[in-house]
């Protein structure tokens, strides 16, 4: 159902408290059952059907904490690798992706329009590790024809997630 | 000789509507919450959210293109234009930009326009209570005399043509409607509307319908009283921008109504003031390119966090009416034997919560506190255990 019929129709039931569900833990993947229930004005036993479900059908893959790395002590380095590929013959550009996206120091891989095909976010405890990656790894893979590697500076935003906190603006406590 | 014996006091020299003015009750406990620290406010009539990027990006660029003059007395056209594609859009009447539309500082200007322009002393206006603060005091500076119907818990807060019908007079011009109501949350149902309306007009009466919480309607779709049959020509809609798109600050609001009835509203509005700022009417222009989608956001987190309050107020014995709209809950508190004044003073003294006493939005609001759940579910959280506690004192 259309997100933004929800403006103007009778509460949410059913198939689109899957919607509200959903972003609902887009919001906070840590809310409880109970908590989720009350909000949703579901049972604990209804929420927790749906997300069973959810993950059943592969639409919720996993649930992860979202950090900021500059505040680490490590020196962990992230590049976005642009990669061109010779698409094979049977299976197109997903069976070399697949190859690619199995090295766990690639952490999100994307098929894009434009200038080139594969776009990497790889990450490493150093610049040598990337560099090794790339020259050692990546390019020797049959059916890759190209890459050029862009690392990262700062981050200002990661997963909708703003890395620094607006000053906190005081609010009046009481308005009519 | 002095002088000074015959100078007056600055109170006699007072205009008498202003001498008699009450000063608002939420003022009164802002003062109040004011000098404490650490508090929880559920006491706020905004929302938590700041202004969408795109409408605070685009006011920005407004003011380095240099946009900073004085606009047409009306409002911007453009702004014009697009409130009347989206009033009809929403609410179904359709308002000519150049001739029914008049942008004002907030909603609160526009009460304040409606009701000067139409009033003369001593007219009646039928107003529900408990309403917005603001109601009453209006009516009163335009000399004209305000006639209360008094809402219920029982009935959801709703307000019925049964119960209109014998406080109209001869001198009855104006009946001003406020759903969904800010304190109650209570709506009205479609039914309810169409028999207002159709009262309306045996009567007829001009109606000021405040629907600035109308997409914030959680239940059904909301009905306006300006689409109902022979309603469009004598409603006077007003409408903002400050709650579905979070732009209290701004003060940005509108009134549609007939040309006539317009206009005599901006014969006021040009002398007192001017136009609205034009930052703030190119703000909402841009809030205007894409509003469903802004508001829906918003509109699914208050959602839950009624259900969340309702639930959480239901489990521990405090009566509460679900609300359908707004984000306000106005739960009874009669049976604790205190005052709505008293519970909100020990609340804040005793637990560091903020809630408003039903009583700063007309003497019917007793034994109800306003809470207004527009803040973070944290906060809502630590609230509704420190209500539960102390309530649970009073047992
Ligand atoms: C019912 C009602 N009308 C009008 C207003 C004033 O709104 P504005 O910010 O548009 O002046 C408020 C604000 O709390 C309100 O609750």
């Amino acid at each position: 159902m259309d997100k933004y019929a929800f403006l103007f129709v009778p509460t949410p039931t059913g198939e689109l408290s899957m919607d509200s569900l959903l972003s609902l833990l887009r919001e906070n993947a840590r809310v409880s059952l109970e908590d989720a229930a009350l909000q949703l004005d579901l049972s604990p036993e209804e929420v927790a059907a749906q997300i069973q479900a959810l993950e059943d059908q592969g639409v919720i893959r996993a649930y992860q904490a979202i950090i900021n790395d500059e505040k680490l002590a490590d020196d962990a380095v992230t590049a976005v690798i642009e990669v061109n590929v010779t698409p094979e013959r049977e299976g197109g550009f997903d069976h070399i992706a697949s190859r690619i996206s199995r090295y766990p120091e690639v952490t999100s891989m994307y098929l894009m329009s434009g200038q080139y095909d594969l776009m990497l976010f790889v990450e490493g405890p150093d610049l040598r590790t990337i560099a090794n990656f790339v020259s050692a790894r990546l390019s020797s893979i049959p059916g890759v024809t190209g890459t050029a590697t862009h690392f990262r500076l700062k981050t200002y935003k990661h997963h909708g997630v703003l890395m620094e906190t607006d000053e906190q603006y005081e609010r009046l406590q009481v308005s009519p | 000789m002095n002088n000074m014996s015959v100078c007056k006091s600055h109170r006699e020299r007072l205009a008498k509507t202003v001498v008699d003015l009450p000063r608002s009750g939420i003022r009164d406990f802002f003062d109040i919450v004011a000098q404490m620290k650490e508090v929880i406010s559920l006491g706020v009539g905004e929302p938590d959210f700041t202004t969408p990027w795109h409408v605070r990006e685009g006011a920005i660029y407004s003011l380095e293109q240099g946009h900073t003059g004085y606009t047409s007395n009306l409002g911007m056209p453009k702004l014009r234009k697009a409130i009347s594609g989206y009033v009809e859009r929403t609410f179904g009447p359709s308002y000519h930009p150049d001739k029914e539309i008049l942008i004002t500082v907030g909603v609160s200007e526009a009460l304040d326009l409606a009701v000067r322009a139409l009033c003369n002393p001593g007219d009646e206006v039928i107003y529900h209570e408990p309403c917005y603060v603001s109601y009453r005091p209006l009516i009163t500076l335009a000399h004209a005399v305000p006639v209360v119907a008094e809402t219920k818990a029982e009935d959801g807060f709703r307000v019925t043509a049964a119960q209109l019908r014998p406080l109209i007079t001869d001198r009855t011009k104006i009946l001003m409607l406020n759903f969904p109501n800010n304190p109650t949350g209570g709506g009205l149902r479609a039914e309810d509307v169409k028999d207002i309306a159709a009262l309306a007009v045996e009567k007829d009466l001009i109606v000021i319908t405040d629907e600035i919480y109308a997409e914030l309607t959680y239940d059904r779709p909301h009905v306006s009283i300006a689409a109902m049959p022979g309603m469009r020509d004598r409603t006077i809609f007003l409408h903002g921008f400050s709650k579905a798109l979070a732009m209290t600050g701004w003060r940005i609001g509108y009134a549609c109504a007939p040309p006539e009835l317009t206009e005599a509203m901006m014969r006021i509005h040009q002398y007192t003031m001017l136009c609205a700022p034009i930052m703030s009417q190119e703000a909402a222009y841009q809030a205007l390119q894409q509003p469903e989608r802004d508001i829906a956001e918003m509109k699914e987190s208050y959602w839950r966090r009624r259900n969340f309050l309702h639930a959480a107020f239901t489990s521990m014995g405090l009566p509460c009416q679900k609300p359908e709209g707004a984000f306000y809950m106005f739960p009874e508190i009669r049976e604790l034997g205190v005052t709505a004044k008293d519970f909100a003073l020990g609340l804040l003294d005793k637990e560091q919560v903020a809630a408003v006493p039903g009583t700063a939005f007309g003497p019917c609001g007793e034994g109800h506190i306003r809470c207004c759940y527009a803040t973070s579910m944290e906060d809502l959280k630590v609230a509704v255990t420190r209500i539960e506690r102390y309530i649970n004192g009073f047992k």
